[in-house]
């Protein structure tokens, strides 16, 4: 069963469109990447997904049934810009909220949840600075984090948005042997992308998206001048300079 | 009645506050609208709280009531409130609002402490500085009028005179600065003008309440206008009105406090322009939202038959369909699919036959219009940034006929690029011809000819 | 208990409830939210009055708590039809407070309020307005009614620890996870709401802002942990309450003022020594840079 089934989702503001029928599956065990100029609705594909922001139509299947069911099988990285990082914590705890959804109400993380919270800051090498205040931790830092959160969520299906924006290369380092852990274990993770250089080298798959879906598939297939034109309109020139040909399938 | 108000008005203690109020709800109401696209509205709360220690301890020093060095304390007491305030915001991780109700409360607490110590002192009780906390309109004499009128109208005219400054300086602060103006200044000026407009207000309506005469009117002015320059007047009226209604209310019913009734009223005024304004109102929006709503339900019952006929035509099956179909296509309400399914009928653009629906002669043409008209603005919100400079912003508005040729022809290439073209050639499909490719070579927006291709 | 001993627990207890829930509010930058509560808790109070004619805690703590849900509500409604969020608030606390304040001059005779005291509150007279059940004296009422607010607040923080922890720090997050996020919101907003009615009596509107605000901002800055965070915003709530008594016998002010100002002499002292986010820790931090760097 697809771990992920989008069909014909549309998202829009009266009459303006920002994801439009959007239809899909995810393949299984497949780190996709998401691409698409700003405003192609690539946070708007995720938040949809989860429930966050309201879609005018269409349906979202986690293993063939809603989101609301199969919250635990679903763990979220938001853009690390979207919290205020001087909220009053520590790295662990914040990790630690990855259980919460496991948790129920009424209740407080055991042994066992500091447990895996732990071993999710050991994995994206953070173990050290568990009891950090998040107000003293680099952007790359707070952004692993917000990855070992998504970790200690001990979901199949993972939603990131933007990991790699403004993070150093020890970081970008961390999160790619971090994908590639995950998808060892037979999860599937869709990443909200920008860097068009790294898209080959990083996924297996990509999402090519602006308000509609460009293409999906294999990223060997998909990644095109063809459908990167299409993605990204007419504006070649900026193609040419942001994007080495090798980087790029040659059709 | 209006014996009874005529008799009211000829009072002359009731006139001093007409005309004091009128002239502080115009001093604030203008004020206030900087203060609003500024986003402190909140700030001249801070300030009207702070005043209280200022007038405590001009009292104090002085040793009488004199509502001008009440002035001058009240006023240095809300700036060095307004100081403290950006200095914790720029010093610590303490956010604005906290930083605006931690200096206001602690202002208003040590105003409190001082107005203990001066009750007890001999010449307290006639002080009458209670009346600052709530305001006492009612009490105000001549000689108060006469100096909240004159600095009510130097407020006026300085802002009328550096007008031009300030509305640069609301607007783009960074942009004033790079031309050389003196933002540093112009800051403290404003904040100043804010100062006085809330200090002249306080024997009016008081500390607590003086907030409203600088947000409310401004606030409401806002619905009527997008210009800066008439939002200005606009307020400036409002806050008389406010003025006008509340004292001549407050003096024809006993028990009524002046102040409270002035906010009331500037209430009242808000929430009529909420609902009624024209274009911003809710009743205007609604009714904009109401049909744009009509329209975009019919239009997406039209779509959802050219989208589920043009699929069909492809794969050479039956151009009618089940309202079934066209949910399984396109979800939407069953009412709503319902109302318009038989609206359309009645408009001779649909045929019903065996519970199926299809498109008549003229229902593919209308359909094919509203497809290709929707199909083209999607394809506009992908490269809107490449288009940009044709300013189609507005959503609710968009019609393919508006759009100057060479950038038609333009969007209709991505349009093809995308396979996003509408495929049915409404002209031969409703003869039952099925599958044609519309040609984009074409020039001319309404009369796109169309090179047949039969499948 | 003697009489200044009553008089210290009860600004104790408002220094305590006030200061926990503070905190929350510094968090969720929502501190003029509840000042605008405060204010609006007024008009709550007198509604409460003049439809059960009685100024007993129970009824004046649900006029409160509805009217308190209402300013939230208000302001939300306004927000979301298109008003900037600092004028929303600034428009429904000024029209609220103003026709709490009518209606108070109104029903001037039939109400045993006064503004100034609601306003300014009177702890001087808390002793002597004493619970009695059975003919057996309790001792004061606003004590027993801080104590059980407090109670309340602490249960309800308790149950919900971990999701108000969640949603003021990641609000989408908590979404995702399920937690209802708005439920939290208006949660909080009752507890703002009663906990100002109940220092009303002894501390009035505008100081229980105070007392809200200034411990929970002062306790920001001198810890990381949340729940440090609390238990400073609470010790400091305590320290400002008995401070503020003594400074206004010594120097014979009003007490709710003196405690207000205390309380902010602890935040400048706080604000320029704090070790870690003071001003002073600040500047240092700074000169030791330059100097690495000469």
């Amino acid at each position: 069963m697809n771990p992920v089934k989008v069909s014909n989702v549309t998202v829009a503001y009266d009459r303006k469109p920002v994801l439009q029928e959007i239809t899909f599956d995810m393949p299984e065990g497949k780190l996709i990447g998401v691409v698409g100029p700003n405003g192609a609705g690539k946070s708007t594909l995720i938040k949809a997904i989860l429930g966050l922001i309201p879609t005018a139509s269409g349906t979202v299947d986690i293993y063939g049934k809603p989101y609301k069911s199969q919250r635990k099988l679903v763990g979220y990285v938001p853009q690390r810009g979207s919290v205020d990082w001087d909220f009053p914590t520590n790295a662990l705890d914040v990790v630690l909220m990855g259980r919460y959804g496991h948790i129920g109400w009424f209740r407080r993380p055991g042994k066992k949840d500091t447990a895996i919270a732990l071993q999710a800051l050991d994995k994206v090498g953070m173990k050290e600075y568990a009891s950090r205040q998040i107000s003293q931790l680099s952007g790359g830092q707070q952004q692993r984090v917000f990855l070992a959160r998504a970790l200690a969520q001990d979901a199949t299906v993972y939603f990131m948005d933007e990991p790699f924006v403004g993070v150093d290369a020890a970081t970008e380092k961390a999160i790619i042997s971090l994908l590639n852990e995950l998808k060892a274990q037979g999860k599937t993770v869709l990443v909200v992308h920008h860097d068009l250089q790294t898209v080959k080298e990083y996924f297996d798959w990509t999402l090519l998206l602006n308000k509609r879906k460009i293409a999906l598939g294999p990223t060997e297939e998909v990644f095109t001048i063809d459908n990167l034109q299409k993605t990204y309109g007419g504006r070649l020139s900026f193609l040419d300079t942001q994007l080495d040909p090798s980087h790029v399938v040659q059709s | 009645m209006w014996n009874e108000l005529l008799l009211t008005l000829q009072d002359a203690n009731t006139q001093w506050v007409l005309f004091g109020s009128i002239l502080l709800g115009v001093a604030s109401g203008v004020l206030g609208s900087f203060a609003l696209l500024r986003k402190q509205s909140l700030i001249g709360d801070a300030m009207a709280h702070a005043a209280l220690p200022g007038i405590c301890l001009a009292f104090l020093l002085y040793g009488t009531k004199s509502i001008g060095w009440f002035l001058v304390g009240a006023a240095l007491s809300g700036l060095l409130a307004t100081y403290f305030i950006q200095a914790i915001i720029n010093h610590s991780r303490i956010k604005e609002d906290t930083a605006i109700g931690l200096v206001l409360s602690v202002f208003f607490g040590f105003g409190i402490v001082l107005l203990t110590k001066i009750a007890q002192s001999k010449n307290g009780n006639q002080s009458g500085l209670d009346d600052f906390i709530f305001g006492q309109a009612a009490s105000l004499v001549g000689s108060d009028v006469k100096v909240i009128s004159s600095v009510a109208i130097v407020l006026l005219i300085i802002t009328f005179l550096l007008f031009k400054e300030l509305k640069l300086f609301t607007f783009d602060r960074q942009f004033a600065k790079g031309i050389g103006l003196p933002t540093g200044f112009i800051n403290a000026l404003l904040m100043t003008l804010i100062v006085s407009a809330v200090v002249i207000g306080l024997q009016a309506v008081g500390v607590i309440l003086m907030a409203a005469m600088l947000i409310t009117p401004a606030i409401a002015a806002r619905y009527w206008t997008d210009r800066l320059d008439r939002m200005v007047i606009v307020a400036g009226t409002i806050g008389a009105l406010s003025g006008i209604l509340g004292t001549i209310l407050s003096s024809m019913a006993s028990n009524l406090p002046t102040g409270p009734v002035i906010v009331l009223a500037a209430t009242v005024i808000f929430i009529i322009s909420l609902v009624f304004a024209p274009n911003r109102g809710l009743v205007s929006k609604g009714l904009k939202l109401y049909r744009l709503r009509k329209r975009v339900a019919r239009e997406t019952v039209l779509q959802t038959m050219y989208d589920l006929a043009e699929e069909a035509s492809i794969s050479n099956q039956s151009m009618l369909f089940t309202r079934d179909q066209l949910l399984t296509r396109r979800r939407m309400a069953t009412r709503m699919l319902d109302k318009n399914l038989h609206r359309l009928s009645r408009e001779g653009l649909l045929n019903q036959t065996d519970g199926k629906w299809g498109l008549t002669a003229p229902g593919a043409k209308a359909a094919y219009e509203v497809t290709f008209n929707n199909r083209l603005f999607e394809i506009y919100t992908m490269y809107e940034m490449r288009f940009a400079y044709l300013q189609l912003a507005a959503n609710d508005a968009w019609e393919y006929y508006e759009i100057p040729s060479h950038t038609l022809n333009e969007l209709m290439e991505l349009m093809a690029v995308h396979e996003h073209t509408p495929q049915l050639d409404p002209a031969h499909f409703a003869k039952g011809e099925k599958y044609y490719i519309a040609n984009l070579e074409s020039n001319d927006s309404n009369k796109r000819k169309r090179e047949v291709k039969s499948s | 208990m003697s009489y200044g001993a009553w008089i210290m627990l009860t600004g104790s207890l408002v220094g305590v409830t006030c200061g926990i829930v503070g905190c929350f509010l510094i968090l969720r930058k929502m501190a003029m939210l509840a000042d605008a509560i405060s204010h609006t808790v007024l008009l709550g109070i007198v509604l409460a009055y003049l439809v059960s004619h009685s100024l007993e805690g129970i009824y004046m703590l649900v006029g409160a708590g509805i009217i308190g849900l209402l300013t939230a509500f208000l302001v939300q409604v306004l927000h979301t039809s298109g008003v900037q969020s600092d004028a929303a608030i600034g428009v429904v606390f000024t029209s609220l407070f103003a026709f709490g304040v009518i209606l108070l001059s109104a029903f001037a005779g039939k109400v045993h309020l006064d503004v100034n005291h609601a306003l300014m509150g009177e702890i001087t007279f808390i002793p002597w307005n004493t619970l009695t059940i059975g003919g057996m004296n309790l001792g004061p009422s606003a004590v027993w009614m801080l104590g059980s607010v407090l109670l309340i607040n602490l249960i309800l923080i308790f149950l919900f620890y971990k999701e108000i922890k969640i949603s003021s720090f990641d609000p989408a997050m908590a979404s995702a996870i399920g937690i209802p996020v708005m439920f939290i919101h208006y949660l909080l907003m009752s507890m703002v709401s009663i906990t100002t009615v109940a220092s009303f009596d002894s501390v009035g509107a505008i100081l229980v802002v105070a007392m809200l605000i200034v411990p929970g901002a002062t306790a920001y800055l001198l810890t990381d942990k949340l729940i440090v965070m609390l238990v400073i915003s609470a010790a400091i709530g305590v320290i400002a309450a008995i401070g503020g008594y003594y400074a206004a016998l010594i120097w014979n002010i009003s007490i709710s003022g003196s405690m207000a100002s205390i309380a902010g002499l602890i935040f400048a002292v706080t604000f320029i020594l704090s070790p870690k986010h003071g001003l002073m820790a600040k500047l240092i931090a700074r000169r030791s840079i330059v100097a690495e760097q000469s």
